[in-house]
């Protein structure tokens, strides 16, 4: 089963994290702050989105599970 | 199944396919119709209201096919049924901050007929089990809240209602409008969005499940939930159903608000308000969320989303402004996409940062300067960027703005380039004085 990664943009500040760890969906915009593509997490990558969410200093980071409205990904 | 919901029998149903219906006995310059003659129209409603009751509105409210007029059109059954479907005490807000300084129909609703959408607001309560309904207002709307306190007070004496009315005022800020801003607001924080979800609908005001509807389709509501779906449906579009209040400014003879059936071509509007005062080279529809459409494609255009998809506009709470060949398109856009950018809440780092940098990009287009960046790359790429990007749709609304500007404004551009411009300089769209 595919998640979907989620970024709260109140929360987020630009630290850039979640893009060197999860380059393969994650990169970053002309100020620095994430752009996530929409396709969905496949199984092989979650363990990369995973580590990504977790080094997010602003917790602003969420791996949401397909279908699924609340968050998973944070406490 | 009988045609009405809640409302006793009426001696006389007005015609389904007369105008006006939200506006009928309002007249311009006049004070807002009392509530004897606001009764006398369209009857008294029940103040309570059945658990069967409640169930059948909805289900003629989702036959009816009414659509929120705040701008999104969401599908207005839809989000009683959800708000209901909780199951719990509820509460109600009625959106009348209207945020948008080139709008004006809510103000004229509030003002002209506070009573239907008092009506509604009370009708919507029943509906989802709420006791406490808010009105909500501009700071500056000082007639209008004047307007529904008033009609309030009227209803208040005579104990019309089941539900409780708090009238309060927002701060005139573009964003304060939107839903998650005024739950926010309404529950002693700043006028500012809020990450979703939970959704209002989910968790609202005071931690209760919250339908927030615009006031001019709560003021539909009223209408249907009396008179029924088919009545409703006499007018407007299979899609769209209904009238729509408009707001139409710029070079026209009359501009002012209008009541319109959905799907009205948009020449047929220009006609009612008197034709055009000077020769068009476009119209903005859908205000300052809405897009630019050259004149050449907009005359046969008509008012609804369908109609408008091909513009790729949509009708969102329906201003509409007639852009004068002798007023600079470009230069308009970048007044706006500023006044937009500095409308921001600056708590998303793709607003904050990024409609800035456009409208920095679009200012330096009007002015025909050179720039280092958001060039003809740049722009683009920005505009593309930042949709979807913010807590709130406002990055998104400023950047549909933009990028109709840069198609329909192509020639105008080329001028620039060469460093002329056909406008005179004197500025067209409202925007507040400057305040910062
Ligand atoms: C930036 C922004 C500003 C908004 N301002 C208003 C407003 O002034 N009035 C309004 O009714 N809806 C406004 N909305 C839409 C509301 O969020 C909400 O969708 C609407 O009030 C729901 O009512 P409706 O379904 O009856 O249209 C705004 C939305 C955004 C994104
Ligand atoms: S997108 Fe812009 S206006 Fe909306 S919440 Fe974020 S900063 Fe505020």
């Amino acid at each position: 089963m595919s998640s979907l990664l989620r970024v709260n943009p109140i929360t987020c500040e630009a630290h850039g994290l979640c893009a060197e760890l999860f380059p393969e969906r994650i990169s970053l915009d002309d100020w620095g702050y994430p752009i996530v593509d929409p396709e969905p997490v496949t199984p092989e990558l979650e363990e990369h989105a995973r580590r990504a969410v977790e080094a997010c200093p602003t917790l602003a980071l969420a791996l949401l599970r397909a279908g699924d409205r609340s968050p998973s990904g944070k406490t | 199944m009988s045609a009405t919901a809640v409302a006793p029998r009426r001696r006389s149903v007005p015609d389904p396919h007369e105008l006006p219906r939200l506006l009928a006995g309002a007249g311009v310059g006049q004070g807002p119709v009392p509530l004897e003659e606001h009764v006398e129209r369209h009857g008294v409603l029940p103040k309570e209201i059945s658990r069967r009751e409640a169930a059948r509105l909805i289900d003629l409210v989702e036959a009816s096919g009414l659509r929120g007029r705040g701008g999104a059109g969401f599908p207005t059954g839809r989000k009683l049924r959800a708000v209901a479907e909780r199951g719990h005490r509820a509460v109600v807000v009625a959106n009348g901050s209207e945020g948008e300084p080139a709008s004006a129909k809510d103000k004229v609703l509030l003002r002209r007929v506070p009573h239907l959408v008092l009506d509604g607001a009370a009708l919507a309560s029943a509906t989802v089990g709420a006791a406490e309904a808010f009105i909500v207002v501009g700071e500056g709307a000082e007639r209008e809240r004047l307007a529904i306190e008033d009609a309030v007070a009227e209803r208040e004496r005579r104990r019309l209602d089941g539900v409780a009315f708090r009238v309060v005022t927002v701060p005139d800020r573009f964003v304060a409008g939107e839903e998650t801003a005024l739950v926010n607001f309404l529950n002693g924080g700043p006028a500012k969005p809020t990450f979703t979800p939970p959704r209002p609908f989910e968790r609202g005001v005071g931690g209760l499940p919250t339908l927030v509807q615009n006031v001019e389709t709560l003021a539909h509501l009223a209408l249907v939930a009396r008179y029924g779906p088919a009545w409703f449906r006499g007018l407007g579009t299979e899609d769209q159903p209904g009238t729509a209040l408009v707001t139409l400014d710029g070079a026209v003879g009359r501009p002012g608000v209008y009541e319109i059936p959905v799907g009205l071509p948009l020449r047929d509007l220009v006609e009612r308000a008197g034709g055009v005062s000077a020769p068009i080279s476009a119209f903005l529809v859908g205000g300052y969320f809405g897009a630019w459409i050259g004149v050449q494609n907009a005359v046969d255009l008509t008012l609804s989303n369908t109609g408008l998809a091909a513009a790729g506009a949509s009708l969102g709470a329906g201003t509409i402004i007639a852009l004068p060949t002798g007023t600079c398109g470009v230069v308009e856009t970048a007044r706006v996409a500023r006044y937009l950018a500095g409308e921001s809440a600056r708590q998303c780092g793709p607003c904050l940062h990024g409609l800035d940098a456009i409208a920095t990009a679009v200012e330096h287009l009007a002015a025909r300067k050179k720039q280092r960046r958001g060039g003809s790359e740049d722009l683009p790429r920005w505009t593309a960027q930042v949709k979807g990007r913010g807590a709130c749709r406002h990055p998104d609304g400023a950047a549909r703005l933009v990028e109709s500007a840069l198609t329909v404004f192509a020639d105008e551009l080329a001028r620039h380039a060469r460093g002329t411009c056909t406008g005179d300089g004197r500025p067209l769209l409202r925007l507040p004085e400057a305040r910062r």
